[in-house]
Protein backbone atom coordinates (compact mmCIF):
# COMPACT_ATOMS: atom_id res chain seq x y z
CA UNK A 1 0.00 0.00 0.00
CA UNK A 2 2.67 2.49 0.70
CA UNK A 3 4.76 1.51 -1.88
CA UNK A 4 1.56 2.28 -4.49
CA UNK A 5 1.71 5.65 -2.46
CA UNK A 6 5.05 5.93 -2.88
CA UNK A 7 5.08 5.59 -7.13
CA UNK A 8 2.01 7.73 -7.44
CA UNK A 9 3.81 10.61 -5.46
CA UNK A 10 7.02 10.08 -7.17
CA UNK A 11 5.26 9.82 -10.85
CA UNK A 12 1.96 12.18 -10.32
CA UNK A 13 3.65 14.68 -13.87
CA UNK A 14 3.45 11.08 -16.08
CA UNK A 15 -0.41 10.17 -14.62
CA UNK A 16 -1.43 13.47 -14.93
CA UNK A 17 -0.15 13.81 -18.75
CA UNK A 18 -1.20 10.20 -19.46
CA UNK A 19 -4.61 11.46 -18.53
CA UNK A 20 -4.76 14.40 -20.38
CA UNK A 21 -4.49 12.13 -23.38
CA UNK A 22 -6.71 9.93 -22.31
CA UNK A 23 -8.91 12.60 -22.05
CA UNK A 24 -8.58 14.00 -25.32
CA UNK A 25 -8.89 10.32 -26.92
CA UNK A 26 -11.91 9.57 -25.27
CA UNK A 27 -13.99 12.79 -25.50
CA UNK A 28 -13.15 13.71 -29.26
CA UNK A 29 -14.58 10.42 -30.31
CA UNK A 30 -17.66 10.68 -28.10
CA UNK A 31 -18.51 14.02 -29.98
CA UNK A 32 -17.76 13.54 -33.35
CA UNK A 33 -19.66 10.05 -33.11
CA UNK A 34 -22.42 12.28 -31.63
CA UNK A 35 -22.16 14.84 -34.23
CA UNK A 36 -22.60 12.36 -36.98
CA UNK A 37 -24.84 10.03 -35.34
CA UNK A 38 -27.33 12.80 -35.37
CA UNK A 39 -28.34 13.51 -38.87
CA UNK A 40 -27.74 9.46 -39.34
CA UNK A 41 -30.14 8.63 -37.02
CA UNK A 42 -32.87 11.06 -38.09
CA UNK A 43 -32.58 9.76 -41.41
CA UNK A 44 -33.06 6.10 -40.49
CA UNK A 45 -36.06 7.85 -38.44
CA UNK A 46 -37.68 9.57 -41.18
CA UNK A 47 -37.67 6.52 -43.91
CA UNK A 48 -38.72 3.20 -42.66
CA UNK A 49 -36.83 1.64 -45.40
CA UNK A 50 -33.37 3.63 -44.30
CA UNK A 51 -33.70 2.58 -40.99
CA UNK A 52 -33.01 -1.61 -41.31
CA UNK A 53 -29.34 -0.90 -43.67
CA UNK A 54 -28.74 1.98 -41.83
CA UNK A 55 -29.06 0.49 -38.23
CA UNK A 56 -28.06 -3.00 -39.59
CA UNK A 57 -24.68 -1.74 -40.88
CA UNK A 58 -23.85 0.44 -37.92
CA UNK A 59 -24.39 -2.93 -35.60
CA UNK A 60 -21.84 -4.96 -38.00
CA UNK A 61 -18.90 -2.04 -37.40
CA UNK A 62 -20.00 -3.40 -33.66
CA UNK A 63 -18.97 -6.76 -34.67
CA UNK A 64 -15.00 -5.81 -35.33
CA UNK A 65 -13.27 -5.77 -32.38
CA UNK A 66 -11.28 -3.12 -31.11
CA UNK A 67 -7.72 -3.75 -31.42
CA UNK A 68 -8.47 -5.44 -34.93
CA UNK A 69 -9.97 -2.00 -35.89
CA UNK A 70 -7.09 -0.23 -34.56
CA UNK A 71 -4.69 -2.08 -36.67
CA UNK A 72 -7.07 -2.02 -40.18
CA UNK A 73 -7.83 1.66 -39.87
CA UNK A 74 -3.77 2.59 -40.72
CA UNK A 75 -3.53 0.96 -44.62
CA UNK A 76 -6.69 2.26 -45.11
CA UNK A 77 -6.76 5.82 -44.06
CA UNK A 78 -3.11 5.74 -44.46
CA UNK A 79 -1.65 6.36 -41.28
CA UNK A 80 1.15 4.93 -39.34
CA UNK A 81 0.20 2.28 -36.39
CA UNK A 82 1.21 4.82 -33.96
CA UNK A 83 -0.88 7.71 -34.96
CA UNK A 84 -3.47 8.38 -31.87
CA UNK A 85 -5.74 9.28 -35.36
CA UNK A 86 -6.17 5.89 -35.95
CA UNK A 87 -7.37 5.23 -32.25
CA UNK A 88 -9.64 8.25 -32.74
CA UNK A 89 -11.25 7.26 -35.71
CA UNK A 90 -11.75 3.61 -34.58
CA UNK A 91 -13.85 5.16 -31.38
CA UNK A 92 -15.85 7.41 -33.71
CA UNK A 93 -16.95 4.54 -35.80
CA UNK A 94 -18.09 3.02 -32.48
CA UNK A 95 -19.65 5.83 -31.02
CA UNK A 96 -21.95 6.13 -34.58
CA UNK A 97 -22.54 2.77 -34.41
CA UNK A 98 -24.20 2.59 -31.05
CA UNK A 99 -25.72 5.92 -31.28
CA UNK A 100 -27.07 5.85 -34.63
CA UNK A 101 -30.04 3.49 -33.06
CA UNK A 102 -30.59 5.47 -29.92
CA UNK A 103 -30.93 8.51 -32.10
CA UNK A 104 -33.68 6.94 -34.19
CA UNK A 105 -35.09 4.94 -31.46
CA UNK A 106 -35.28 7.71 -29.46
CA UNK A 107 -36.96 10.06 -32.47
CA UNK A 108 -39.42 7.29 -32.50
CA UNK A 109 -40.27 7.79 -28.93
CA UNK A 110 -41.49 11.18 -29.06
CA UNK A 111 -45.50 10.74 -28.05
CA UNK A 112 -47.17 11.37 -31.51
CA UNK A 113 -49.97 13.50 -30.01
CA UNK A 114 -46.64 16.40 -28.95
CA UNK A 115 -45.67 16.18 -32.56
CA UNK A 116 -49.43 16.76 -33.84
CA UNK A 117 -49.99 19.49 -31.39
CA UNK A 118 -46.89 21.21 -32.98
CA UNK A 119 -47.96 20.97 -36.27
CA UNK A 120 -51.61 21.90 -35.42
CA UNK A 121 -49.61 24.85 -33.92
CA UNK A 122 -48.41 25.84 -37.57
CA UNK A 123 -44.58 24.53 -36.37
CA UNK A 124 -42.76 23.52 -39.74
CA UNK A 125 -40.86 20.35 -40.25
CA UNK A 126 -37.57 21.64 -39.39
CA UNK A 127 -39.31 23.29 -36.54
CA UNK A 128 -41.03 20.04 -35.24
CA UNK A 129 -37.44 18.92 -35.24
CA UNK A 130 -35.05 21.07 -33.40
CA UNK A 131 -37.60 22.75 -31.33
CA UNK A 132 -39.70 19.57 -30.33
CA UNK A 133 -38.63 15.98 -31.52
CA UNK A 134 -34.78 16.12 -30.63
CA UNK A 135 -35.76 18.02 -26.78
CA UNK A 136 -38.34 15.54 -26.22
CA UNK A 137 -35.56 12.33 -27.89
CA UNK A 138 -32.52 13.70 -25.34
CA UNK A 139 -33.31 11.81 -22.40
CA UNK A 140 -32.81 8.74 -24.93
CA UNK A 141 -30.12 10.09 -26.71
CA UNK A 142 -28.23 10.94 -22.98
CA UNK A 143 -28.91 7.32 -21.98
CA UNK A 144 -26.98 5.95 -25.21
CA UNK A 145 -24.08 8.96 -24.84
CA UNK A 146 -23.63 7.71 -21.55
CA UNK A 147 -23.02 3.81 -22.51
CA UNK A 148 -20.76 5.24 -25.50
CA UNK A 149 -18.47 7.70 -23.30
CA UNK A 150 -18.24 5.08 -20.31
CA UNK A 151 -17.01 2.42 -22.87
CA UNK A 152 -14.79 4.38 -25.00
CA UNK A 153 -12.94 5.08 -21.70
CA UNK A 154 -12.32 1.93 -21.12
CA UNK A 155 -11.74 0.74 -24.67
CA UNK A 156 -8.99 3.45 -25.45
CA UNK A 157 -6.79 1.75 -22.83
CA UNK A 158 -6.03 -0.94 -25.63
CA UNK A 159 -4.52 1.16 -27.16
CA UNK A 160 -1.53 0.84 -25.15
CA UNK A 161 -0.93 -2.60 -26.62
CA UNK A 162 0.09 -0.67 -30.03
CA UNK A 163 2.33 1.99 -28.22
CA UNK A 164 0.02 4.98 -27.97
CA UNK A 165 0.75 6.59 -24.54
CA UNK A 166 -2.46 7.04 -22.52
CA UNK A 167 -4.33 5.54 -18.98
CA UNK A 168 -3.56 2.00 -21.05
CA UNK A 169 -0.07 2.96 -20.96
CA UNK A 170 0.26 2.81 -16.78
CA UNK A 171 -0.78 -1.20 -17.54
CA UNK A 172 1.88 -2.17 -20.04
CA UNK A 173 4.32 -0.18 -17.78
CA UNK A 174 3.21 -1.96 -14.23
CA UNK A 175 3.39 -5.83 -16.18
CA UNK A 176 6.95 -4.73 -17.34
CA UNK A 177 8.17 -3.59 -13.83
CA UNK A 178 5.70 -5.53 -11.73
CA UNK A 179 4.28 -2.72 -9.92
CA UNK A 180 0.77 -2.24 -8.47
CA UNK A 181 1.39 1.01 -8.48
CA UNK A 182 0.82 2.66 -12.30
CA UNK A 183 -1.89 -0.25 -12.34
CA UNK A 184 -3.84 0.60 -9.76
CA UNK A 185 -2.95 4.58 -10.32
CA UNK A 186 -4.24 3.92 -14.27
CA UNK A 187 -7.55 1.54 -13.15
CA UNK A 188 -8.59 3.86 -10.31
CA UNK A 189 -7.77 7.31 -13.07
CA UNK A 190 -10.22 5.11 -15.49
CA UNK A 191 -12.50 4.77 -13.46
CA UNK A 192 -12.68 8.23 -12.00
CA UNK A 193 -12.75 10.01 -15.65
CA UNK A 194 -15.56 7.25 -16.46
CA UNK A 195 -17.70 8.55 -13.48
CA UNK A 196 -16.78 12.02 -14.03
CA UNK A 197 -18.16 12.02 -17.96
CA UNK A 198 -21.02 9.73 -16.86
CA UNK A 199 -22.20 11.81 -14.31
CA UNK A 200 -21.56 15.45 -16.63
CA UNK A 201 -23.84 13.60 -18.90
CA UNK A 202 -26.34 13.12 -16.56
CA UNK A 203 -26.13 16.51 -15.45
CA UNK A 204 -26.26 18.09 -19.19
CA UNK A 205 -29.22 15.61 -19.79
CA UNK A 206 -31.05 17.02 -16.77
CA UNK A 207 -30.25 21.16 -17.63
CA UNK A 208 -31.66 20.62 -20.92
CA UNK A 209 -35.04 18.87 -19.86
CA UNK A 210 -36.75 21.31 -17.32
CA UNK A 211 -39.45 19.71 -17.80
CA UNK A 212 -38.89 16.13 -16.79
CA UNK A 213 -39.88 14.46 -13.50
CA UNK A 214 -36.88 13.10 -12.00
CA UNK A 215 -38.22 9.84 -11.78
CA UNK A 216 -37.66 8.56 -15.44
CA UNK A 217 -34.18 8.60 -16.12
CA UNK A 218 -32.80 5.12 -16.88
CA UNK B 1 -2.35 -10.14 -47.22
CA UNK B 2 -3.50 -13.34 -49.03
CA UNK B 3 0.01 -14.12 -49.37
CA UNK B 4 0.21 -14.60 -45.61
CA UNK B 5 -2.72 -16.95 -45.45
CA UNK B 6 -1.38 -18.64 -48.57
CA UNK B 7 1.82 -19.53 -46.72
CA UNK B 8 1.36 -22.91 -45.19
CA UNK B 9 4.23 -23.04 -42.64
CA UNK B 10 1.42 -20.19 -41.40
CA UNK B 11 -1.60 -23.19 -41.12
CA UNK B 12 0.63 -25.58 -38.83
CA UNK B 13 2.21 -26.48 -35.96
CA UNK B 14 1.30 -25.16 -32.59
CA UNK B 15 2.09 -21.25 -33.38
CA UNK B 16 -0.60 -21.72 -37.02
CA UNK B 17 -3.88 -20.45 -37.40
CA UNK B 18 -5.83 -23.56 -36.37
CA UNK B 19 -3.54 -24.22 -33.22
CA UNK B 20 -4.48 -20.49 -32.01
CA UNK B 21 -8.03 -20.72 -33.24
CA UNK B 22 -8.34 -23.66 -31.55
CA UNK B 23 -6.80 -21.45 -28.30
CA UNK B 24 -8.89 -18.51 -28.47
CA UNK B 25 -11.88 -20.64 -28.79
CA UNK B 26 -11.35 -22.72 -25.73
CA UNK B 27 -10.65 -19.29 -23.37
CA UNK B 28 -14.28 -18.10 -25.13
CA UNK B 29 -16.34 -21.23 -24.63
CA UNK B 30 -14.89 -21.36 -21.22
CA UNK B 31 -15.53 -18.02 -20.29
CA UNK B 32 -18.67 -17.79 -22.07
CA UNK B 33 -19.68 -21.18 -20.01
CA UNK B 34 -18.55 -19.67 -16.72
CA UNK B 35 -20.42 -16.60 -17.15
CA UNK B 36 -23.81 -18.15 -18.20
CA UNK B 37 -23.63 -20.63 -15.14
CA UNK B 38 -23.19 -17.26 -13.22
CA UNK B 39 -25.82 -15.03 -14.86
CA UNK B 40 -28.80 -17.69 -16.39
CA UNK B 41 -29.95 -18.85 -12.99
CA UNK B 42 -29.26 -14.87 -11.19
CA UNK B 43 -31.30 -13.28 -13.78
CA UNK B 44 -33.97 -15.56 -13.49
CA UNK B 45 -34.49 -15.17 -9.69
CA UNK B 46 -33.86 -11.24 -10.31
CA UNK B 47 -36.69 -11.23 -12.86
CA UNK B 48 -38.76 -13.91 -11.46
CA UNK B 49 -38.74 -12.24 -7.49
CA UNK B 50 -38.71 -8.53 -8.72
CA UNK B 51 -35.58 -7.82 -6.02
CA UNK B 52 -32.10 -6.83 -7.30
CA UNK B 53 -33.02 -4.99 -10.42
CA UNK B 54 -31.71 -1.86 -9.75
CA UNK B 55 -28.67 -2.90 -7.68
CA UNK B 56 -27.93 -5.15 -11.40
CA UNK B 57 -28.32 -2.38 -13.92
CA UNK B 58 -25.82 -0.70 -11.53
CA UNK B 59 -23.30 -2.56 -10.67
CA UNK B 60 -23.13 -3.62 -14.97
CA UNK B 61 -22.58 0.12 -15.40
CA UNK B 62 -20.00 0.30 -13.24
CA UNK B 63 -18.08 -2.51 -14.43
CA UNK B 64 -18.06 -1.20 -18.26
CA UNK B 65 -15.67 2.11 -16.56
CA UNK B 66 -13.50 -0.73 -15.41
CA UNK B 67 -10.70 -1.36 -17.89
CA UNK B 68 -9.88 -5.20 -19.30
CA UNK B 69 -6.55 -4.48 -19.79
CA UNK B 70 -5.91 -2.88 -16.22
CA UNK B 71 -7.63 -5.26 -14.12
CA UNK B 72 -6.14 -8.03 -16.18
CA UNK B 73 -2.85 -7.10 -14.97
CA UNK B 74 -3.65 -6.41 -12.04
CA UNK B 75 -5.03 -10.19 -10.90
CA UNK B 76 -2.21 -11.59 -12.77
CA UNK B 77 0.49 -9.74 -10.98
CA UNK B 78 -1.61 -10.47 -7.30
CA UNK B 79 -2.10 -14.24 -8.05
CA UNK B 80 1.84 -14.79 -9.78
CA UNK B 81 3.15 -15.49 -6.26
CA UNK B 82 0.54 -18.08 -5.22
CA UNK B 83 -0.49 -19.81 -8.30
CA UNK B 84 2.29 -22.16 -10.46
CA UNK B 85 2.09 -23.64 -14.01
CA UNK B 86 -0.45 -22.44 -16.86
CA UNK B 87 -3.09 -21.40 -14.40
CA UNK B 88 -1.01 -18.34 -13.47
CA UNK B 89 -2.04 -16.97 -17.03
CA UNK B 90 -5.57 -18.40 -17.47
CA UNK B 91 -7.04 -17.46 -14.07
CA UNK B 92 -6.61 -13.82 -14.67
CA UNK B 93 -7.62 -14.27 -17.81
CA UNK B 94 -11.20 -16.42 -17.81
CA UNK B 95 -11.74 -14.19 -14.22
CA UNK B 96 -11.81 -10.81 -16.58
CA UNK B 97 -13.73 -12.37 -19.54
CA UNK B 98 -16.93 -13.48 -17.72
CA UNK B 99 -16.61 -10.19 -15.36
CA UNK B 100 -17.18 -8.82 -19.49
CA UNK B 101 -19.73 -11.94 -20.02
CA UNK B 102 -21.86 -11.46 -17.34
CA UNK B 103 -23.84 -8.19 -17.25
CA UNK B 104 -25.00 -8.43 -20.36
CA UNK B 105 -26.39 -11.92 -19.47
CA UNK B 106 -27.91 -10.75 -16.27
CA UNK B 107 -28.95 -8.14 -18.05
CA UNK B 108 -31.09 -10.06 -20.74
CA UNK B 109 -32.40 -12.29 -18.78
CA UNK B 110 -33.97 -10.64 -15.73
CA UNK B 111 -35.26 -7.61 -18.52
CA UNK B 112 -37.09 -10.97 -20.19
CA UNK B 113 -38.49 -12.66 -17.97
CA UNK B 114 -39.89 -9.41 -16.55
CA UNK B 115 -41.07 -8.36 -19.61
CA UNK B 116 -42.58 -12.00 -20.45
CA UNK B 117 -46.25 -10.73 -21.59
CA UNK B 118 -48.48 -10.34 -18.75
CA UNK B 119 -51.14 -11.80 -21.15
CA UNK B 120 -49.66 -15.43 -21.23
CA UNK B 121 -48.46 -15.46 -18.05
CA UNK B 122 -51.96 -14.41 -16.91
CA UNK B 123 -53.48 -17.18 -19.54
CA UNK B 124 -50.88 -20.15 -18.24
CA UNK B 125 -51.75 -19.20 -14.17
CA UNK B 126 -55.56 -19.40 -15.05
CA UNK B 127 -54.93 -22.48 -16.50
CA UNK B 128 -53.83 -24.24 -13.61
CA UNK B 129 -49.94 -23.53 -13.98
CA UNK B 130 -47.82 -23.20 -11.23
CA UNK B 131 -45.41 -20.61 -11.12
CA UNK B 132 -42.19 -22.91 -11.36
CA UNK B 133 -44.30 -24.27 -14.98
CA UNK B 134 -45.28 -20.73 -15.91
CA UNK B 135 -41.34 -19.75 -15.74
CA UNK B 136 -40.27 -22.69 -17.36
CA UNK B 137 -42.60 -22.76 -20.06
CA UNK B 138 -44.04 -18.93 -20.55
CA UNK B 139 -42.13 -16.75 -19.00
CA UNK B 140 -38.63 -18.53 -20.35
CA UNK B 141 -39.34 -19.04 -23.71
CA UNK B 142 -40.89 -15.41 -23.94
CA UNK B 143 -37.42 -14.19 -22.70
CA UNK B 144 -35.66 -15.64 -25.27
CA UNK B 145 -34.97 -12.90 -27.75
CA UNK B 146 -33.91 -10.61 -25.02
CA UNK B 147 -32.11 -13.37 -23.52
CA UNK B 148 -29.80 -14.43 -26.66
CA UNK B 149 -29.09 -11.33 -27.45
CA UNK B 150 -27.46 -10.26 -23.98
CA UNK B 151 -25.59 -13.95 -24.70
CA UNK B 152 -24.43 -12.20 -27.81
CA UNK B 153 -22.90 -9.35 -27.00
CA UNK B 154 -21.62 -11.64 -24.00
CA UNK B 155 -19.70 -13.87 -26.52
CA UNK B 156 -19.04 -10.65 -28.93
CA UNK B 157 -16.96 -8.95 -26.25
CA UNK B 158 -15.60 -12.15 -24.79
CA UNK B 159 -14.38 -12.94 -28.08
CA UNK B 160 -12.59 -9.87 -28.83
CA UNK B 161 -11.24 -9.43 -25.59
CA UNK B 162 -9.73 -12.69 -25.46
CA UNK B 163 -7.17 -11.62 -28.09
CA UNK B 164 -5.69 -9.80 -24.70
CA UNK B 165 -4.86 -13.08 -22.66
CA UNK B 166 -1.71 -13.16 -25.18
CA UNK B 167 -0.32 -9.88 -23.44
CA UNK B 168 -0.15 -12.04 -20.23
CA UNK B 169 1.51 -14.81 -21.72
CA UNK B 170 -1.19 -17.03 -22.94
CA UNK B 171 -1.94 -18.79 -26.75
CA UNK B 172 -4.73 -17.31 -28.73
CA UNK B 173 -5.41 -15.01 -32.00
CA UNK B 174 -3.30 -12.05 -29.87
CA UNK B 175 -0.87 -13.88 -30.45
CA UNK B 176 -0.34 -13.01 -33.98
CA UNK B 177 -1.26 -9.08 -32.89
CA UNK B 178 1.22 -9.00 -30.39
CA UNK B 179 4.11 -10.65 -31.76
CA UNK B 180 3.39 -8.74 -35.24
CA UNK B 181 3.94 -5.72 -33.11
CA UNK B 182 6.87 -6.69 -31.40
CA UNK B 183 8.58 -8.09 -34.94
CA UNK B 184 7.21 -5.18 -36.47
CA UNK B 185 5.53 -7.52 -38.58
CA UNK B 186 2.51 -5.41 -39.84
CA UNK B 187 1.43 -8.21 -42.53
CA UNK B 188 0.82 -10.87 -39.36
CA UNK B 189 -0.76 -8.25 -36.79
CA UNK B 190 -3.36 -7.73 -40.00
CA UNK B 191 -3.86 -11.25 -40.63
CA UNK B 192 -4.07 -11.90 -36.50
CA UNK B 193 -6.88 -8.87 -36.40
CA UNK B 194 -8.88 -10.16 -39.44
CA UNK B 195 -9.33 -13.43 -37.78
CA UNK B 196 -10.26 -11.99 -34.66
CA UNK B 197 -13.01 -10.68 -36.77
CA UNK B 198 -14.14 -13.60 -38.77
CA UNK B 199 -14.42 -15.38 -35.61
CA UNK B 200 -16.85 -12.72 -34.21
CA UNK B 201 -19.10 -12.78 -37.51
CA UNK B 202 -19.21 -16.41 -37.57
CA UNK B 203 -20.03 -16.46 -33.87
CA UNK B 204 -22.82 -13.86 -34.95
CA UNK B 205 -24.12 -15.53 -37.79
CA UNK B 206 -24.24 -18.53 -35.39
CA UNK B 207 -26.68 -16.81 -33.25
CA UNK B 208 -28.71 -15.42 -35.82
CA UNK B 209 -29.55 -19.10 -36.47
CA UNK B 210 -29.60 -20.46 -33.36
CA UNK B 211 -32.51 -17.29 -32.73
CA UNK B 212 -34.40 -18.30 -35.79
CA UNK B 213 -34.44 -22.08 -34.79
CA UNK B 214 -35.44 -21.28 -31.21
CA UNK B 215 -37.33 -18.42 -30.69
CA UNK B 216 -41.48 -18.72 -30.78
CA UNK B 217 -42.56 -17.56 -34.65
CA UNK B 218 -45.75 -15.99 -32.61
CA UNK B 219 -42.96 -14.18 -30.59
CA UNK B 220 -40.99 -12.99 -33.89
CA UNK B 221 -43.59 -11.46 -35.16
CA UNK B 222 -44.81 -9.92 -32.31
CA UNK B 223 -41.64 -8.29 -31.23
CA UNK B 224 -40.77 -7.15 -34.66
CA UNK B 225 -43.84 -5.02 -35.12
CA UNK B 226 -43.07 -3.93 -31.28
CA UNK B 227 -39.66 -2.15 -31.91
CA UNK B 228 -41.09 -1.10 -35.53
CA UNK B 229 -43.72 1.56 -33.73
CA UNK B 230 -42.54 1.88 -30.15
CA UNK B 231 -39.02 1.08 -29.42
CA UNK B 232 -38.28 0.62 -25.99
CA UNK B 233 -34.95 2.49 -24.29
CA UNK B 234 -35.37 -0.23 -21.45
CA UNK B 235 -33.68 -3.28 -23.54
CA UNK B 236 -30.30 -3.29 -23.13
CA UNK B 237 -27.64 -1.15 -25.92
CA UNK B 238 -25.27 -4.06 -26.42
CA UNK B 239 -22.13 -3.08 -25.37
CA UNK B 240 -19.09 -2.52 -28.06
CA UNK B 241 -16.01 -5.06 -28.77
CA UNK B 242 -13.60 -4.26 -26.56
Amino acid sequence: MNKIVDWVGDNYGLVWSLTVSHIWLTLIPTVIGLLVALPLGWWAYRSRRSYTPIVGIAGLFYTVPSLALFIFLPPIIGTKILDPINIVLALTIYTVALLVRVVADGLASVPVDTVLAARAMGYRTWQILFLVELPVAVPVISAGLRVAVVSNVSIVTLAALLGISQLGSLFTQGLQLQLYGPLVSGVVMCVVLAVIFDVAIQVANRLATPWRERIVTS
Amino acid sequence: MTGWFADSAHWTGPDGVPAQVGHHLVYTLLALGISLAIAVPLGMFIGYTGRGGGLVVGSANALRALPTLGALVLLFLLISSSVSGQAVYLIPTTAVLVLLGVPPILAGTYAGIQNADSGAVGAARAMGYTRAQILVRVQLPCALPLMLSGIRSATLQIVSTATVAAYVGLQGLGRFILDGRAEADFTKMTAGALLVAVLAIAFEVLFALVGRFTISPGLRRAETSATRSRPSPAIPVPAPGT
